[in-house]
């Protein structure tokens, strides 16, 4: 076996850890004890909330994403270079920071309407930026076909355009549907319970107790079979052809009449999804005056959160390489296993990770415990597949005839893999960091439990405070973190634009 | 092929090499901002389960008179017990510190407390202590039903805390089970009135109540008008109302006094940890908390909670100690587990 199937296979059994601390801790329990916490009426009423949310949510995020890329993509809207970037930007606000805005808005905001609200207006984009690729990529031809054999534009929209756009919606839908299931400052700020804040309640009064683990055993259930939903529902269709040629530009809708109305709901959905947050992100801030960027608090936290997203960022990037090698280079069966395995720990919400870390560097490697690797080592199992993505796509344009014609005139192998593989890898690499690293400086609830002593980010900080309802202290770290978080979402925007080959 | 593999050790060497770098610079980093608890006299670690505010008002005090560095690490009561409990001998803590004392007695009864040094016992009165000696209480506050005084008039007021488990209250009322401060008052009920009566509390309450997380926001949906009471702690009234009052207002404060459950007085505690590698600082940091420096921080700061030891009087502002007429309850015997588990049957948590 070679050295980087070595480091693929380590690397993937590394990430099963917190599944196996999960199975693990479930049978140490005891089937008695296991069933006595799994099904009692909390639960009931967790799994009641968590799916009502999940059920709601999506599909409302399926419209809005959809109907959003459609309107930006396929008809003459007025601005659409403008909106295209305007409904991305909500993904710059992290969900607990939009979630504060709206509770200061309207302070009695609780339960499965609210949880709906701020999901939907911080999760959208996730259906939107892929619909909108996919949309930009296909090819008019089909559409005119279908046209000529005397569909209407209705009709050509629903039994044409949609069914192509099957993976695009699954695959948002999926991530919707985890983000719903982690998101744990959010739904906490409203009062809304879902299986997280539930574990997080429970670890802030047992630690790691069997409650707290029976319910993340739960929860684990749940993200699996959404994962198993999602293979099932992409379905078995074709979508590729040989010979695509280049497809002529779309034909856009003329809107006509609805021109008004559509500019009027993109409007409306850009103001609640992103004027209402930096608003009143804004609003604290004038309120709270110079006192709340006391320097010394607020600079630290700024720091750490740079240093761990730049390191964590850096070691993901690097420790997605071999896989993505082997899935470019070398694809197999065996690839295809390494990346389950990752794909499913990084479908794993923080609070499951966070707990199995803290309570195996425990019990287990004392010497590690509350040091900065372990917490890197959790953004690595979390955010590994953003770096995996984009490591993939940029390796599969590095072909492997360069490398080797650069060894036949006589570079070093090393030094051919360096100078060309790795130079022609490098922007992709970067891109994928990036995405780590908004990831990680808005990550709160694997941050809570596995941060060293002393350790504060922006994140933690702007909870600290937000909790103790001083939400003039707590607006300093909100605005950063958007601040950090935008130049990062247009470069996930241009970066879905160019895979569209636009 | 092989020029390829070669090419592979390479990257392997590589990545181990940003690996490592990746150790040292989070290395250096949490050595800049927290001094290790491992080096003895680099300074202590506090576990600090005490509002993060008042806590850093005594930190940078005695910072300033000692010298001694302080690192904090922030979490609720129960999470910290338990995980110094499984830290055992490795805990990075030196110091613990609390809202509530059934996280101290769960440490103390897993045998990982110190011996508090004499001098400092000598400045706690023994009701605010429990007689081993283990820790020491270091502030002390006072259930209170903060109410709508616009819809609740005087005579309808509970006469009990156990009235709000009653059908009248159904809706009326707000609390935040996930808090220890929520949990101590429980405990303090298991302790006065045994098992079947908090049970039986607890199941009205789950039916009655409204979950807000945290008493702060509790107090702040009664002044909203969201909801009629709100079973907290007394300083989080009287801070707000030193402060701007834009959540406090509305509320009125009620004591139940008259030794019910609801008028329990819960001390708050610090203790050594036996494994501190630094207990010499660890001790002093105890003996200035509850030292006369540190109660009047008490009285003169903005927390609001009751001084208890040093003789230093409580603020002007609170109901004096005397006048609460609250029941007598041994810290000793508060037991967290078993709340946390009668909570988690009733569904509360």
């Amino acid at each position: 076996m070679s050295t980087v199937s070595l480091l693929a296979v380590l690397i993937a059994l590394f990430s099963l850890v917190p599944l196996g601390y999960v199975a693990y801790m479930t049978v140490a329990t005891g089937w008695d004890t296991a069933v006595e916490l799994i099904f009692r009426p909390r639960v009931g009423e967790l799994l009641l909330n968590t799916v009502l949310l999940t059920v709601i949510t999506v599909p409302l995020c399926l419209v809005l994403g959809a109907g959003g890329a459609w309107l930006v993509e396929r008809t003459t809207l007025r601005g659409h270079r403008w909106w295209a970037v305007a409904l991305a930007a909500p993904l710059a606000i992290p969900a607990f920071v939009n979630s504060y805005s709206w509770v200061s808005a309207i302070p009695s905001l609780a339960g499965i309407w609210s949880g709906v609200l701020i999901a939907t207006l911080s999760y959208f984009p996730l259906v939107y930026i892929p619909a909108a690729a996919a949309l930009g990529r296909l090819d008019p031809a089909i559409e005119q076909s279908a046209a000529s054999l005397g569909l209407g534009p209705w009709a050509v929209f629903f039994r044409v355009v949609l069914p192509q756009l099957r993976i695009a919606l699954t695959g948002g839908a999926l991530l919707v549907s985890l983000h719903l299931l982690a998101e744990y400052g959010a739904f906490a700020m409203i009062r809304f319970d879902t299986f997280t804040t539930a574990i997080m309640v429970q670890f802030q009064s047992t630690f790691n107790g069997t409650a707290g683990n029976m319910l993340a055993s739960v929860l684990v259930f749940l993200c699996l079979i959404l994962l198993l939903a999602e293979v099932k529902s992409r379905g078995t269709a074709r979508y590729a052809r040989i010979g695509s040629g280049a497809p002529a530009k779309a034909t856009r809708l003329p809107l006509r009449h609805y021109q008004l109305p559509a500019q009027l709901s993109l409007a409306a959905v850009t103001v609640l999804a992103f004027g209402v947050p930096v608003w009143f992100v804004l609003k604290w801030l004038i309120a709270g005056g110079v006192e709340v960027w006391a320097a010394d608090e607020f600079m630290p936290a700024l720091l750490q959160t740079l240093l761990y997203g730049a390191v964590g960022a850096a070691v993901t990037t690097v420790v997605a390489f071999p896989m993505a090698y082997l899935a470019v280079r070398r694809p197999s069966w065996f690839s295809k296993l390494l990346e389950l395995s990752n794909y499913v720990t990084s479908s794993l919400p923080g609070i499951v990770v966070g707990l199995a870390f803290v309570t195996v560097s425990i019990r287990a490697v004392p010497g590690i415990y509350q040091t900065a690797g372990v917490l890197i080592a959790a953004y690595v199992l979390l955010f590994l597949p953003r770096a995996l993505v984009n490591l993939r796509s940029g390796l599969a344009q590095a072909p492997k005839e360069l490398d080797e014609a650069a060894q036949s005139l006589g570079k070093a192998p090393l030094t051919s893999f360096v100078r060309v593989t790795l130079r022609l890898t490098a922007p992709a690499a970067a891109g994928g960091a990036a995405l780590v690293f908004l990831a990680i400086v808005n990550e709160l609830t694997a941050t809570l439990l596995l941060s060293p002593n002393g350790t504060r980010t922006l994140a933690t900080e702007f909870w600290s405070k937000s909790s103790e309802i001083d939400y003039t202290g707590a607006a300093p770290y909100a605005l950063l973190m958007i601040v950090l978080s935008a130049p990062m979402t247009y470069l996930l925007f241009q970066q879905s634009k160019k895979v569209a080959g636009q | 092929m092989k020029l390829r593999k070669n090419a592979l050790v390479g990257i392997a060497v590589a990545a181990t090499a940003v690996f490592g770098l990746a150790a040292c610079g989070s290395n250096s980093n949490t050595g800049s901002a927290a001094s290790g608890s491992a080096a003895a006299g680099g300074g202590i670690t506090v576990y600090n389960a005490q509002h993060e505010s008042l806590t850093k008002e005594w930190i940078d005090a005695f910072t300033a008179e000692t010298g001694i560095k302080v690192t904090v690490r922030q979490g609720s009561d129960t999470e910290m017990s338990n995980q110094i409990i499984q830290e055992g001998e490795a805990s990075p803590a030196d110091v613990f510190l609390t809202e509530n004392s059934p996280a101290m007695t769960q440490v103390e009864n897993a045998g990982l407390f110190a011996d508090v040094d004499k001098a400092t016992v000598e400045q706690v009165p023994a009701e605010f202590r429990p007689s081993t000696g283990k820790w020491t209480g270091i502030a002390a506050r006072s259930t209170v039903l903060v109410y709508d005084k616009n819809k609740i008039s005087e005579d309808k007021l509970p006469k009990s805390m156990l009235d709000l488990a009653n059908p009248e209250w159904k809706g009326k009322w707000a609390a935040s089970p996930t808090g220890a401060d929520f949990q101590a008052i429980v405990s303090a009920l298991l302790e006065l009135k045994g098992e079947a009566a908090t049970d039986a509390w607890l199941a009205g309450m789950k039916e009655n109540f409204k979950a807000y997380k945290g008493n702060s926001t509790a107090m702040k949906a009664v002044n909203a008008g969201e909801v009629d009471a709100a079973l907290i702690y007394h300083y989080y009234y009287y801070g707000d109302q030193a402060d701007t009052g834009e959540n406090s207002n509305n509320v009125t404060p009620y004591y139940f006094k008259n030794q019910d459950p609801g008028a329990f007085l819960s001390v708050s505690g610090g203790g050594v940890l036996k494994s501190s590698k630094n207990a010499a600082d660890a001790q002093a940091f105890l003996k200035f908390i509850t030292g006369k420096q540190g109660q009047e921080i008490l009285k003169n700061g903005t927390s609001f909670e009751y001084p208890v030891g040093s003789q230093v009087e409580a603020n002007k502002a609170l109901v004096p100690i005397k006048d609460l007429e609250a029941p007598t309850v041994d810290p000793a015997k508060l037991n967290s587990t078993q709340v946390t588990d009668l909570m988690t049957k009733a569904g509360l948590l």
